[in-house]
């Protein structure tokens, strides 16, 4: 037994050793091996409403499982050619560096450091949202700086604390913070009181304060003490991966730009606009530039609709969540969704 | 001159035999003290049993959708019957689960078989063999018209099983072989089973996980890949033979060196001294803390969340999640992990002390 195990460690640092030498070499693209296997494999958040949450039959729904089920049909032509791997926040990305996920969607700020320490590369933002804080009506407060001294209920978020921390100081206040583990308890903590506010990204925000038995009871504050863009992550280096995931995310943005959505996409095919032909593949050979079928953009919106729906279905006004486009509106209605042109 | 004494002192006669209320009352109302803790006692469980039943049933909302639940302050029946199914059996595919169904059933037969001390043999062995390859061609399928399912879809209650059970069915015997390491005489052997031992015991599980599903890729070639559930499972079964060798080196000093001494008196060569004598013996006395393990380790498989699987109460948590369900069922989610979990770890004790009488290993 003894031997055995010397044996397989033996082999284990062998099999290191001739892999640092040659993985350079043999690296094979990601959307060959995705191809070969004849699914996606995408990384998401650990359940999170709105976001990645499986529904009753245990099929897995969600914001950013949309994106995925995006990239899938872009290169499938099906949005249910994708498996999702629950990511830890601590250990998300080192699952994409390993190469067990093609991405890594799953409410990932984008930031500088990340993407020029790990070894990774971000998509375009497909969700702008920002830290903000929320507190009980009856204390009367109308503004985060109001705040001096306050008990602060927070999840052991990668930068929610520090965020806190860099506003607080620069407004020269004090605070307390309280941190929870698990969202039920850091929940329900803020409601018996335990907390004065409660701070996260105003999209969670908004989840929290609908589950109050009386949301009413609860304010959020206005101001947002820091910039979320969250966006999609691929190991860095394959950039023909990387333009698929970014152009799968501009397409649903440019559909509902140019109105096309799931239920009128086969109409759209016969539309005169010269762009919407470029998209769906009428005209021009813009699925093999980058080694997809022509078609899939018109697949991307044939499987999961443009960006509204995408939005409307899973975080939007009608769901438990009932967040509001806010900044993640077209550019041309004030919000800050553009995608470039397909031209 | 009478030596012998004639006058007998009279007999006392046996108590009198102790009537049932007699039997009962002495203990718990025989002082005051005792007579107030029983009231107390009662009173609370009456209270607790009360407070139960109004939550379950008489408060409780039977039809209904979350709004319903929301404004009732009982027990939410429909969060339960709507999201059971992937309770139970996480993200296996909804029309397949009568398989992971019918695979815990022919488990839990598996187990209550096992359980009776008529049926241990090498027979049993073998039947363990037939019905783990049953077990995995339902689950996984692939053949006999089954759809193939991967182990990234299994999940839930049969995952907790499968970690835990296997976990230790294979750590048992790699744990007995590092534990008669340890206690060998030659010194490479032993400096390596006290180097095992002393690694795994060092760290975390989390870690070990998190080095067999993350580290691990790193370092094999391109393209080779061991399954997730795999390596998980691996890692599993290291790090609890590391303990289970611990406790049955603890069960082999507790045999005396005379029963060593006589067996090698015999004749009887190592193996034979081990497997006729020595173990029989050791086991018997290595149940209580085999048995804290194995309820340690059925809980303990929920830190597979880390490597992305989800076991029994990682489902339960995904479940509560659902945007339509959160925040009003966390009572009814966490009660029905802590019942199943309680049930199991009870069944686990009273078969331990079962066998523990079935040995009569208790100072009688």
């Amino acid at each position: 037994m003894k031997r055995v195990t010397m044996n397989m460690l033996l082999a284990g640092l062998t099999a290191a050793c001739l892999t640092s030498l040659s993985a350079p070499a043999s690296a094979q693209s990601t959307l060959d091996a995705v191809k070969k296997r004849g699914k996606l494999i995408c990384g998401v958040s650990q359940p999170t409403p709105g976001f990645a949450v499986p529904d009753s039959k245990g099929v897995m729904t969600g914001f950013d499982v949309d994106i995925c089920r995006a990239v899938a049909s872009a290169v499938f032509g099906s949005p249910d050619k994708v498996d999702f791997v629950p990511t830890n926040i601590n250990t998300r990305f080192q699952v994409l560096q390993s190469g067990e996920i093609d991405i890594l969607s799953r409410q990932t700020t984008m930031t500088f450091s990340r993407d020029n320490s790990l070894g990774l590369d971000f998509g375009p933002p497909v969700f702008y949202d920002g830290q903000g804080l929320m507190v009980h009506k009856k204390l009367n407060i109308s503004n985060a700086k109001d705040l001096d001294g306050a008990a602060i209920c927070l999840l052991p978020g990668t930068t929610t604390l520090q965020n806190l921390a860099d506003f607080f100081r620069a407004n020269n206040k004090k605070f307390e913070s309280v941190v929870f583990e698990n969202p039920d308890e850091n929940r329900n903590a803020f409601f018996s009181g335990r907390c004065d506010a409660t701070t996260s990204d105003r999209s969670d925000l908004a989840s929290v304060r609908a589950v109050a038995n009386n949301p009413a009871d609860y304010v959020v504050l206005p101001e947002t003490i820091s910039k979320e863009p969250l966006a999609p992550v691929v190991r860095q280096g394959d950039s023909n991966w990387r333009d698929i995931v970014s152009w799968s995310v501009y397409t649903l943005i440019a559909a509902e730009e140019k109105g096309i959505t799931k239920n009128n996409v086969d109409q759209q095919l016969s539309s005169q606009d010269p762009e919407i032909q470029r998209m769906l593949g009428v005209t021009g050979d813009f699925g093999k530039m980058i080694g997809l079928d022509n078609r899939w953009a018109y697949n991307i919106i044939k499987g999961i609709g443009n960006y509204s729906d995408v939005f409307e279905r899973n975080l939007g006004e009608k769901t438990a969540l009932g967040l509001t486009r806010g900044p993640n509106q077209q550019w041309s209605k004030g919000g800050l969704l553009y995608a470039p042109p397909f031209r | 001159m009478q030596l012998v004494k004639t006058d007998l002192a009279p007999r006392v006669s046996p108590p009198q035999q102790v009537g049932l209320w007699r039997k009962l009352s002495a203990p718990y109302f025989g002082t005051p003290g005792n007579a107030i803790i029983t009231v107390t006692c009662l009173a609370l469980i009456v209270l607790v049993l009360q407070k139960a039943f109004t939550w379950l049933v008489v408060d409780a909302v039977f039809t209904g959708d979350p709004a319903t639940c929301k404004a009732s302050g009982g027990a939410c029946w429909p969060f339960f019957t709507s999201k059971v199914r992937f309770m139970v059996f996480g993200f296996y595919p909804y029309d397949e689960q009568w398989r992971p169904l019918a695979a815990l059933l022919l488990f839990f037969a598996g187990c209550g078989i096992s359980m009776g001390p008529a049926f241990w043999g090498r027979k049993l062995l073998a039947f363990w063999g037939l019905t783990l390859a049953a077990l995995f061609c339902l689950m996984l399928g692939g053949v006999f018209g089954l759809s193939y399912v991967p182990t990234s879809k299994w999940g839930g209650l049969p995952l907790s099983f499968m970690l835990s059970f296997i976990g230790l069915a294979g750590a048992f015997p790699l744990g007995i072989v590092l534990a008669l390491a340890r206690a060998s005489k030659l010194p490479v052997i032993r400096a390596l089973a006290i180097a095992f031992i002393e690694l795994v015991r060092g760290v975390p599980l989390i870690s070990i996980l998190f080095m067999a599903s993350v580290m691990l890729p790193l370092f094999m070639p391109e393209g080779l890949t061991i399954d997730k559930l795999l390596r998980a499972q691996i890692a599993i079964i290291l790090f609890a033979a590391a303990y289970v060798a611990e406790i049955v080196r603890g069960g082999l000093q507790a045999i005396p060196r005379g029963q060593f001494e006589a067996s090698a008196a015999m004749g009887l060569h190592y193996w034979q001294m081990m497997r006729l004598i020595v173990l029989p013996q050791a086991i018997k006395t290595m149940i209580p803390p085999l048995v804290t393990l194995f309820i340690g380790f059925f809980q303990d498989t929920t830190l597979v969340v880390i490597v992305g699987l989800l076991d029994f109460l990682d489902t339960i948590r995904s479940a509560m999640r659902d945007p339509q369900w959160q925040g009003i069922a966390v009572l009814e989610g966490y009660i029905f992990a802590a019942s199943v979990y309680l049930l199991f770890s009870t069944i686990m004790g009273v078969y331990s002390r079962f066998l523990e009488r079935h040995f009569r290993m208790g100072h009688d």
